[in-house]
């Protein structure tokens, strides 16, 4: 007997709105988060656009306090924070400091790397023989669970508290990490999540590979362009996402919001074989992913109602299309409703499966397709497979029943999850 | 520099990592960082640094161990300062 399992809380901290609200505005009014970036022009990048989370002091102390925020370097983890504590208080969870453990609650919230500035500033101090002046703060910012760490225990989670990594799919993976625990009747709640820190020295290595756009320095909003012609590499961008997982019986007991039931999901890899490598999909591991994940749902592929893709507007964007459409069976106006979340915040690196699947499950809550900005130049590979009204380019009311959310990461790994909207019985 | 002056000194110091506050307001010689003032036992290392950087002095490993309390930080800055 498995757990049903059900959405009840979500947090977001993106380019283009921190919190639920300014977020879902963003996403309808088609707001774009990409920016001008003067540290990265200061410091020769060939991309100098960019998309961070805008977290000011005021803010950063409602998640931590003052003594915590002294020698405090680690924005991936205040992304996190603010992310996952939003999602905890959006299901209406208490947040009770002295109480005793809460053993029904975990997390899995995920993170490319941890606090690199802060590891950067360790590691002048360490060279320069002052490695005893470090203090207590290098530790629980450096370390890859940092941001489990720091959510167990502000919320005081007693169940398994634990970070996962796998690029640019730890988010997707994650909350099918989560959703197993409650599935498997291990935990009632499970904050699933992932974070990515911002700045230089997290983007860097993705500007010496030459897989960002340095088209568009001059008109940032214009710069990320999923599935269009003229897209030419990926926006660097960052911040969290969170979702408050819950078994449907907790979630009922409590009387809580429901936002959208997950009803299963695939996570495979396609070992750099075929035409998978290091940084490229395998199509055939992409392509089996989305088939099983929809067979694990138990959801037939004509169900889907709209896809949002991984699409970061590097040149594999019309490839994912056609893995969607081989997956699926369908195309042309049979094709699903397609959405691209990264034209409005970049790429959000371990961040970004995670955010995605907080507009997925807004989108679902609400019933809307947000406006795919940038696309007005559809490729013409894409739009030979899916029909241009499928990629809606303005805000469509639409209610939606199935999102399959789908993300890519380096070591060629996939994740694919399947969601639905939630109506009481 | 006599004791009351001192114990000020390290008062503004210790402030920030105090949990609590009342004993923190009462402190005097008797005073335990981490029994009395709940300071968390991973701040006392940044305790020691910012009396490091105050005093402009250099606590060594075995003096750090014992600076648990309001008394040995005297009398290890008093030594220290001794030194100069």
């Amino acid at each position: 007997m498995h757990n049903r399992v059900v959405v009840t809380g979500i947090g977001v901290a993106a380019p283009n709105g921190t919190g639920i609200p300014a977020f879902t505005a963003a996403l309808k009014a088609g707001v774009s988060g990409i920016r001008y970036d003067q540290q990265l022009a200061d410091l020769r990048f060939s991309c100098q656009i960019a998309g961070k989370p805008d977290i000011p002091e005021s803010l950063q102390l409602q998640y931590l306090d003052p003594l915590e925020l002294r020698n405090f370097n680690s924005n991936g983890i205040l992304y996190g924070l603010v992310a996952g504590i939003d999602a905890w208080k959006d299901a209406g969870l208490p947040v009770a400091p002295g109480a005793a453990p809460d053993w029904d609650s975990g997390t899995v919230f995920g993170a490319g790397s941890a606090g690199v500035d802060k590891l950067r500033e360790a590691i002048y101090k360490v060279d320069a023989l002052e490695v005893r002046r470090l203090g207590s703060t290098v530790v629980p910012q450096t370390m890859a669970s940092g941001i489990s760490a720091w959510l167990g225990g502000k919320l005081g989670l007693g169940n398994m508290v634990t970070t996962n990594s796998s690029a640019c799919t730890t988010g997707a993976e994650s909350v099918l990490m989560a959703f197993e625990r409650i599935r498997s009747g291990q935990a009632k709640r499970m904050l699933a999540g992932s974070t990515s820190d911002s700045g230089p020295y997290i983007w860097g290595g993705f500007d010496g590979l030459k897989v960002c756009t340095f088209r568009h320095n001059d008109n940032p909003t214009a710069g990320s362009r999923p599935m269009s012609v003229s897209a030419s590499g990926f926006v660097p961008g960052s911040g969290a996402g969170a979702l408050l997982l819950e078994s449907l019986e907790s979630a009922q007991e409590r009387g809580a919001r429901i936002y959208a039931e997950i009803l299963g999901g695939n996570i495979n890899s396609g070992g750099q074989r075929g035409d998978g490598t290091m940084t490229a999909p395998n199509s055939e591991a992409v392509q089996r992913c989305i088939r099983t994940a929809l067979q694990h749902a138990g959801v037939r592929a004509e169900e889907i109602d709209a896809i949002n893709g991984h699409l970061t507007a590097t040149g594999k964007d019309a490839l994912e299309v056609e893995n969607w459409s081989i997956a699926l069976q369908r195309k042309g106006k049979d094709f699903p409703y397609l959405n691209a979340l990264k034209g409005l915040v970049g790429h959000c690196l371990s961040g970004s499966g995670s955010i995605e699947l907080v507009a997925a499950v807004i989108q679902l809550y609400e019933g809307f397709l947000f406006p795919n900005i940038n696309c007005e130049d559809l490729h013409p590979d894409i739009e030979a497979i899916a029909d241009p009204q499928k990629i809606p380019q303005r805000l469509l009311y639409k209610d939606l029943n199935l999102i399959a959310k789908a993300s890519f990461g380096f070591g060629d790994v996939n994740a694919c999850v399947v969601i639905k909207k939630y109506k009481q019985a | 520099m006599d004791k009351e002056t001192l114990i000020a000194q390290l008062k503004e110091i210790i402030k920030p990592y105090a949990k609590n506050e009342e004993a923190l307001a009462n402190i005097d010689e008797n005073t335990d960082f981490i029994n009395d003032l709940k300071i968390n036992s991973a701040n006392l290392v940044d305790v020691i640094l910012d009396v490091e950087e105050k005093f402009n002095i250099v606590i060594d490993n075995e003096s750090m161990e014992r600076m648990l309390n309001v008394k040995s930080a005297i009398e290890i800055i008093e030594a220290k300062l001794a030194q100069g």
